[in-house]
């Protein structure tokens, strides 16, 4: 009688569950991988009237250690060649630094394909549109970076574009990204759209008029970004080191390295 | 009768059926993540007016087990560049066979009969390599140092690590690395004007000095290392032993260090 063998193996009875699983049955599982790291660093990008400014700072970390004290996370975009001479538009990246460059080398490369097929340079408007759509399509495992875009408009006025990491974009006057953001987008509410500044004496509670709002010069907007970030540097540790400035105005795109504290 | 209390009280699949197993698996795909087993510790490089130094020791290490004492973590690429691995052995040497395909590839392809990746070149396909890995959760456990020349004869050295994070400064360390021989090698090395101030030998001194301190800090190390010398007239790979070890201190060690009494 094989049915009372005592052994299974020998073609005895078998019990179901001696053969269940023993692994974790469903849910989630924990992997030891992650993929994605963050590499601190901050960017700021003000427009003005004829320009705009992107910049950030140059220090890349991992932890609490420095990688590197010059990482530049301001790029040009959409040159003709590598040298990026004749680009048109500057995208800043901070969050995680491999998928930063991974984007940057994707629009550059979409920018340049639409020179090459045009024979005309992309509209930062139409990057605008297209860099949301490339940070869209990866939706489900995305870039993990915080992006601007910037450059000059159709009318040649200063054009600034934000995103997040899936791609929701809007135009606007100043936005700053990156591990300081919380610390240096309130300076920017008041010093850039004057918020909660009052013409004195012109009223009284809801009678109290806003101070007008005017396209700030660009000497005075390259103070202002300097002073964001040393504000930034003495209150964050992954910011500091480097603060590298790019402006483009009609004459084209101009670079500016400039000492932060590196402690 | 079935004797085996593990069977007790179980539906018999003579009686009932078998069981049907699939209700118990699940839907997920297979997943490819696995963390480093044996391992190589830090990677340290620093650059000097004409070239680059690089070193690594010869240990990798099973855990806390000192498992192959005779591991050559630095490896030439055309004669030119020289890659410095830190992280998975394995994985060091699956791109080893592929870094030597490529160099192959390259050679049968360009036409001057010699090859035309510099290091700039090398690092970038790493790289890439790296990231697309990464992206697959498939990752190489890997932090690489690449050193060489770059297209204009400057020295050139980057890193670049398991989540394809690149960065280049005038020195750099994977591991522990990091902590204890980044400050060494800053102090003498703080941006890339001052790298034109310090000659081979000195650049050798201060890696050496890195590597000592390494050695008696780092608990996953050893005292044998790889040293190479890059410059544009091509590498230099030496072995080395760290001599007149002092161990005169520790005696004198009590609890974590700091303790007095």
């Amino acid at each position: 009688m094989a049915m009372f063998s005592q052994n299974p193996i020998m073609n005895g009875p078998n019990y179901s569950f001696a053969e269940a699983p023993k692994a974790a049955m469903d849910g989630l599982r924990e992997h030891r991988f992650n993929p994605y790291t963050d590499n601190g660093g901050s960017t700021l990008a003000i427009a003005g009237d004829g320009f705009a400014i992107m910049a950030g700072d140059t220090r890349l970390t991992s932890g609490y250690s420095i990688n590197t004290r010059y990482a530049p996370k301001v790029f040009k975009i959409g040159g003709t060649t590598s040298s990026q001479d004749d680009a048109n538009i500057l995208l800043s990246v901070v969050g995680f630094a491999a998928d930063g460059e991974a984007l940057q080398e994707r629009l550059d490369s979409v920018c340049k394909m639409y020179r090459y097929r045009h024979g005309k340079p992309m509209s930062v408007n139409a990057c605008a549109k297209r860099l949301s759509t490339i940070l869209y399509q990866k939706r489900f495992f995305p870039y993990y970076v915080y992006a601007i875009l910037g450059g000059l408009d159709e009318e040649g006025k200063g054009a600034v574009y934000s995103y997040d990491p899936v791609g929701s974009y809007e135009r606007e006057q100043c936005r700053a990204g990156g591990a300081a953001a919380s610390l240096i987008m309130p300076f920017l509410d008041n010093q850039v759209n004057f918020k909660n500044q009052y013409v004195p004496g012109s009223g009284i509670g809801h009678e109290l008029q806003e101070r007008d709002r005017v396209p700030l010069p660009r000497d005075e907007v390259e103070i202002l970004v300097k002073d964001a970030f040393d504000s930034a540097v003495e209150r964050h540790i992954e910011v500091g080191d480097g603060l590298q400035m790019m402006i483009i105005t009609k004459d084209g795109i101009e670079e500016k390295v400039l000492p932060l504290k590196k402690d | 009768m079935d004797h085996r209390p593990q069977a007790w009280g179980r539906p018999r699949d003579d009686v009932y059926g078998a069981y049907d197993a699939s209700y118990m698996n699940t839907n997920l795909p297979n997943q490819h993540t696995q963390s480093p087993i044996v391992t190589g510790t830090s990677v340290v490089a620093m650059k000097f007016k004409d070239g680059v130094v690089m070193a690594a020791d010869n240990l990798a290490s099973y855990g806390s087990l000192a498992r192959f004492t005779d591991v050559k973590r630095l490896r030439t690429f055309a004669d030119t560049s020289v890659i410095g691995f830190g992280g998975d052995v394995s994985d060091m040497q699956y791109l080893d066979r592929h870094l030597t395909e490529l160099g192959i590839d390259e050679a049968y392809q360009s036409d001057v009969g010699g090859h035309n990746l510099n290091a700039r070149n090398l690092h970038k396909y790493l790289s890439k390599l790296l990231y697309h890995r990464r992206s697959k959760f498939d990752p190489l456990w890997n932090h690489l140092l690449v050193a060489g020349m770059d297209e204009d004869d400057k020295p050139f050295l980057a890193a670049a690590d398991l989540l394809g994070t690149t960065f280049t400064s005038p020195s750099l360390s994977t591991g522990f690395g990091s902590m204890l021989a980044q400050p060494i090698m800053r102090k003498y090395v703080p941006d890339e004007a001052s790298v034109e101030n310090i000659t081979k030998e000195k650049a050798v001194e201060v890696i050496k000095e890195c590597m000592k301190v390494l050695f008696y800090r780092d608990a996953r190390s050893m005292d044998k290392y790889s040293l190479a010398i890059v410059t544009k007239d091509g590498v230099e790979l030496s072995e080395n032993k760290l001599e007149n070890q002092s161990w005169a201190f520790a005696d004198r060690i009590k609890g974590y260090g700091t303790q007095t009494v």
